[in-house]
Parts: structure tokens; sequence; C-alpha cells
């Protein structure tokens, strides 16, 4: 009952003409984001954090903004999966098995109408989930202390590669880039100034705003650079929509696989290191096992191969925001920009945000059920206005990312310094994209990496000095399990599931969600 | 080759890494652990997966060829100039400049690529700054 206390207070934050209106922006952006390709929820929602920031919007309003913007790209992705067969971000990978063929069928419009349904679904479930399971994890994470959060962050980076990741060294290798980019600075405990090399600029630390914003959004401006991929993918292609609502008997025929799918990317986007792609992969390969047992009808214009990756990618969103929410931990790239912007705040998530900022956590809440609505009446009477978006070329597209980025980025400090930082980050990000280097380990890092020593050292000082206070506790010690048996996993299956994942992987793979 | 060079240049940053770590100064008041663990706990971590990746590297990545690479490399340069220059020019004039530049060499026409850096710019300018409120770098010209 005290949820539904909650909820009603959080739709009384969220119901101001300020918030309902960057819900809406945030929604319009993010479907625009998502359909085009080379900018994904990731990176949009990079690029418009250093914005939200300086244009001072307050913690409640700034994550509407960028939740809805991530929920908006989930939806957009499919646009450019059904109708061009080239996904829009990498979660709508899965929908251009069966989106495509039936756009080729002449069911563009069911398809896309349908997708849009099942977008809604999961991510409407997804958000009840995420009110019913994160305070029961808030519950858990009351309990922990340093040794145990030290022991929580290890499992964060150890399990972030993924069980589709297939070097693990890599990813092991960005984490720890990650945590000694955080490392530079003066040391809040002891004051001594850390890899600064006399800088007076680096005695602050490196902003991870400024990391964030040059390692996704420049490093993708350098990658369309490198291919010279100017011109839009849906130039001379005929894009016919055709009619906009699916035949009641086919909502029907993919109500249970709608169902289905949403729990199961839900939980993909809840288990660290899986997120919206793994989430639509499991939702699609567990629905052709389940309804199309020969193999029949899916990758040949099944409605029900475009229901489920999509609900499962929209649940996955919604999945994901439980751990981040919760513990402070976030299982995914987007997740973890989302961190950072209530870093940026001064706000420190985890079990302490349900308890004294329950303002910011319940209006998030309703926003998202808001933003659902919004999104779902954007996506299917107004899904026209968003396939003409898909000619804008990237020749126009990526200097405009570009410069939004430096305002951004710009508008925070008034340094040249910080754009100079950014522009390394940017072209270390396209070298370590090349180099199949996952960058979403590099931005944890640096988020997490300070408070992550601060536990350790914590946990030790307490302990006066015995560094075995950190596998001392049942719960230290589960932790410490998961977290290796997440690191070995990926060792054992990883290539399978990276190979059947990415038969049609490009360079987004770094930056997936 | 492109992983071997890569881990090698790794395992030398850690290297580099724990040698700058042990050079932090202790201060006379310092926790059970100090400043230096943590980072030299990182150094080894970054050592041995950069060693792995070395040892186990992965097929070769597809680089670019030479003229691809001076026109990353040209970018850039275009915008550290921009992020210098930024401050003395105002935005409009340096922004304009630098987007044209980059849509120029996505691969626009000329007259387009100077039309999108004037749109970007101008736009930019009107949405962040007219009707946003938010504080942009001053030129000669105010703007």
């Amino acid at each position: 009952m005290e949820t539904f206390a909650n909820l009603a207070d959080g739709f009384a934050i969220a119901l101001t003409w300020q918030n309902l209106g960057l819900a809406l922006l945030g929604c319009f952006l993010g479907t625009v984001m998502g359909a085009l390709p080379g900018l994904g929820p990731s990176n949009g929602v990079a690029i418009l954090i250093p914005l939200a920031f300086t244009l001072g919007l307050g913690a409640t309003p700034s994550l509407i903004l960028l939740t809805s913007v991530y929920y908006g790209a989930m939806y957009g992705g499919r646009i450019s999966s059904i109708l061009l067969n080239i996904p829009g971000d990498e979660p709508a990978m899965m929908t251009c098995l069966d989106g495509h063929p039936m756009a080729q069928k002449g069911l563009a419009g069911e398809a896309l109408s349908l997708s849009g349904i099942a977008s809604f679904i999961g991510a409407f479930l997804a958000t009840w989930g995420l009110i019913l399971l994160a305070p029961q994890l808030v519950k858990i994470a009351l309990l922990f202390g340093p040794a145990e959060y030290f022991a929580l962050f290890a499992l964060a980076f150890m399990t972030l590669g993924g069980v589709s990741s297939t070097n693990q060294a890599k990813s092991a290798f960005a984490a720890a880039l990650g945590l000694g980019l955080a490392m530079v600075g003066v040391d809040s405990q002891t004051g001594v100034p850390r890899f600064t090399f006399g800088e007076v600029h680096l005695y602050d630390g490196l902003d991870f705003l400024v990391a964030i914003v040059g390692l996704f959004a420049l490093s993708e401006v350098f990658i369309f650079l490198e291919t010279r991929h100017g011109g839009s993918d849906a130039q001379g292609r005929k894009m016919e929509i055709g009619r906009l609502y699916p035949p009641m008997s086919m909502v029907k025929q993919c109500m249970p696989t709608m169902l289905r799918t949403s729990f199961l990317g839900f939980l993909a986007g809840v288990l660290p290191g899986a997120g919206a792609s793994l989430g639509s992969f499991i939702s699609y390969s567990m629905e052709k096992r389940l309804v199309d047992k020969e193999g029949k009808t899916f990758g040949k214009g099944d409605p029900r191969g475009v229901a489920a990756p999509e609900a499962g990618n929209n649940a996955a969103a919604g999945g994901a925001l439980v751990p981040m929410l919760a513990l402070g931990v976030p299982g995914s790239g987007t997740t973890a920009v989302l961190l950072a912007v209530l870093l940026a705040l001064n706000i420190t998530p985890g079990p302490l945000l349900f308890t004294q900022n329950p303002d910011v956590v319940w209006g998030l809440i309703a926003a998202l059920f808001i933003a659902n609505f919004m999104l779902l009446a954007m996506n299917i009477p107004m899904v026209g206005l968003f396939t003409r978006l898909l000619l804008i070329p990237p020749r126009i597209l990526m200097p405009i990312v570009a410069m939004v980025s430096f305002v951004g980025i710009y508008g925070i400090s008034g340094s040249s310094f910080d754009l100079m930082v950014m522009i390394g980050f940017g072209i270390m990000g396209w070298g370590l994209r090349k180099m199949d280097v996952p960058l979403v380990p590099i931005i944890l890092g640096t988020l997490l990496g300070n408070s992550m020593e601060n536990n350790l050292r914590r946990a030790i000082t307490i302990d006066n000095g015995n560094w075995g206070t950190l596998i001392d506790s049942p719960l230290s010690l589960t932790l410490w399990a998961v977290a290796i048996i997440g690191f070995i996993l990926p060792l054992v299956f990883g290539r399978r599931v990276k190979a059947q994942m990415h038969e049609r992987r490009d360079e987004e793979g770094s930056i997936s969600d | 080759m492109s992983d071997r060079i890569f881990g090698l240049f790794g395992i030398l940053l850690a290297i580099g890494f724990a040698l700058s770590a042990l050079a932090i100064e202790e201060s006379f008041l310092s926790d059970a652990v100090g400043p230096k663990a943590f980072p030299l706990i990182i150094a080894a971590v970054l050592g041995l997966s950069s060693a792995v990746i070395a040892l186990r590297p992965d097929p070769e990545p597809h680089w670019p060829a030479l003229a691809r690479l001076a026109e990353l490399a040209a970018a850039a340069v275009v915008m550290i100039l921009y992020a210098q220059f930024l401050p003395e020019a105002g935005f409009v004039a340096a922004t304009a400049v630098a987007a044209g530049y980059l849509a120029w060499r996505l691969g626009s026409k000329p007259l387009e690529a100077v039309l999108t850096g004037i749109g970007t710019s101008v736009g930019i300018y009107a949405i962040f700054h007219l009707v946003l409120g938010l504080s942009l770098a001053r030129g000669p010209w105010g703007f």
C-alpha cells in the first residue's frame, strides 16, 4: 500500500507543466536519436547531460528528461530496422530479422505499429517491475557495509563485459583504465595530489562528463569521418508505410509473446552485465524456439518475431534502471550515463536515494509511466514524421552532434582545457572502438573509481588494516562468488552468444547497451 | 599484430601508472591503506589484462588507409583549433567554421557545407542562447 502512496506522490511531482514538457521533449528527442543510425541511447543521453546540467535543471527534471530519452531511443531504433534493415541502435538489431521481411511484404505499417505496441507493453510492465523490485533490493542493500560495497563494485566491473563479451581481457583493461583515470586528482582522504603531473587543472580530477561526451559522442563523429559515410541510407529507398494500425487478430496472436518476452527482457535488464541488446536477443531466440519449432516463419516476417525483441528491449531498459537506482551500480551503458547525471547533481544513488530523495525516485517513476503513453502516441499515429527524419544525412547530422557536444561541455566550465580533454577522449574512443575495447567499463570506472576506493579504505581502516575483512561476511563472499562466475561464464559461452548476436554487427558494439 | 602492440602499450602504461603511484608523496596523516594501494591494484589489473591481450590477440581490426588517418588527424586539429579560438573568435564564427569543415569532410558539396556550418551555428545560438539562456563564448562582436 505504501508503494501506491509513494507513486501518488510521484505523480504529484511529475504532473507539473515543466516536467510534462521535459518528458515530451525527451520522448521526441529519444525517438529521433534511436531512429537515426549513429546515435543510440547511450551517446544520445551523453550529449544531453551537460545541457541539462548547464540549464540548471534540478535532479528530478533532469532525470525525467534523460530517462525519457532513454525510453524513447528504445522505441525509435525499430523504425530504421523495419524500413531499411539497418538497426537504428544496437538493441534494435534483432528487430531487423522479421521486421524488414514484413516491410518487404508490404506490411511496414503493421510492423511499425505492432512493434510500437510491443514496446509499450514491455516498457509498461518493466516500470511496474521497477516499482515492485527496487524497494526489495534496497532492503538488501541497506545491510551492506563498505566491504560489501567494494565487492559489489568489483561485481559490476567483472560482469560488465557481459555474456556477449568475447574478450574479457579487453573488458578488464577498459575497467582498469577507467578506474585509473578516476584516480587523477587530489586524494580525498589524505589531500595529496595523485597523477596530476603538476597541472593545476587536474587537481579536481577529470570531469567524468567530459570523458563521457568525448568517448561516446565525439568518437562517433570520428567513426563517420573515417568511413566518410556522409549519405543517408534512406536516400532513394521507398519507404511506404501503409496502414497504421495492426489488425486486432495480429495483436491477439502476439499478445502471449509480448507478455513472455517483457518478463524475460526485464530479467535480462536487472541482471548485471546484460542490458537491452541482450534482452532483445534472448527474447527473440526464446520465442523462436517456443512458437516456431520447425523454423518456418521466424526470419521471414513473422509478426511475433517483431513483437518479441521490441517488448524485450524496452523491458530490459526498465529493468536496467533497478540496479542503477537501488544499488547505485549500473549494469549497462546508458544507465552508466544516467548515473553520471545523478553524480553530477551531487545525488548519491543507492539505497539512501529511496529514503533521502524519495521525490526523485518516485517522480521519475511516475514520469516514466507518463512518458510511455506519450511514446505510444508518438510512435503509432505519428511514425511517419520520424521516418522522414531518416532522410537526414550524417554529413549534416554529425557536425551538429559535434557542436552540441562542445557547447555542452563549454557551458559547464567555460574552459578550453576541458574541450581539449574531450577531444583527447574522442580520439581515444575512436582508437579503442577500432580495437574492440568496450567503452562502458571506462565510463563506469571513472564514475565509480573514487567511491570504490573510499569503500575499500573505509573497510580496511575499520578493521585496523586487516585486508581479510574484504571477504569476511557471507554477503560479501556471495558477491565475490557471483562476480567470479560472471567473469568466467563469458569465457565459456561468450563466443557462441556473440556470434549469434552480432551476425550483422558493426562498430556500435563498443558502446552497446 | 595490432593487439600485440596494443597489449605492449598497455603494459608500459601499467608500469608508468605503477611508478607514478609509487611516487605519490605520503602525507603524515594517512589511513591504514594510504593513497598508493588502490592505484597499485589498478596497475596490476591493467598490466595483467594487457599481457593477456598481447599474448592472445584478436583478429586484426580493419584499419583505414593512410589518407583516411590523415583525414582524422586533420579533423582533430580543426577541433583543437576550435577549442583554442572559441573564446577569442566568439561562438557563432568559430562554430560555423568548424561545423562547415566537418560537413565538407563528411562529403557535403562546398556550398552545402557552408550552409550547414552557418545553419548549425546560428541554430544552436538561437536555441541554446536566445531561448534557453545558456552562456556561450562571446567574441569581439558579442556573439
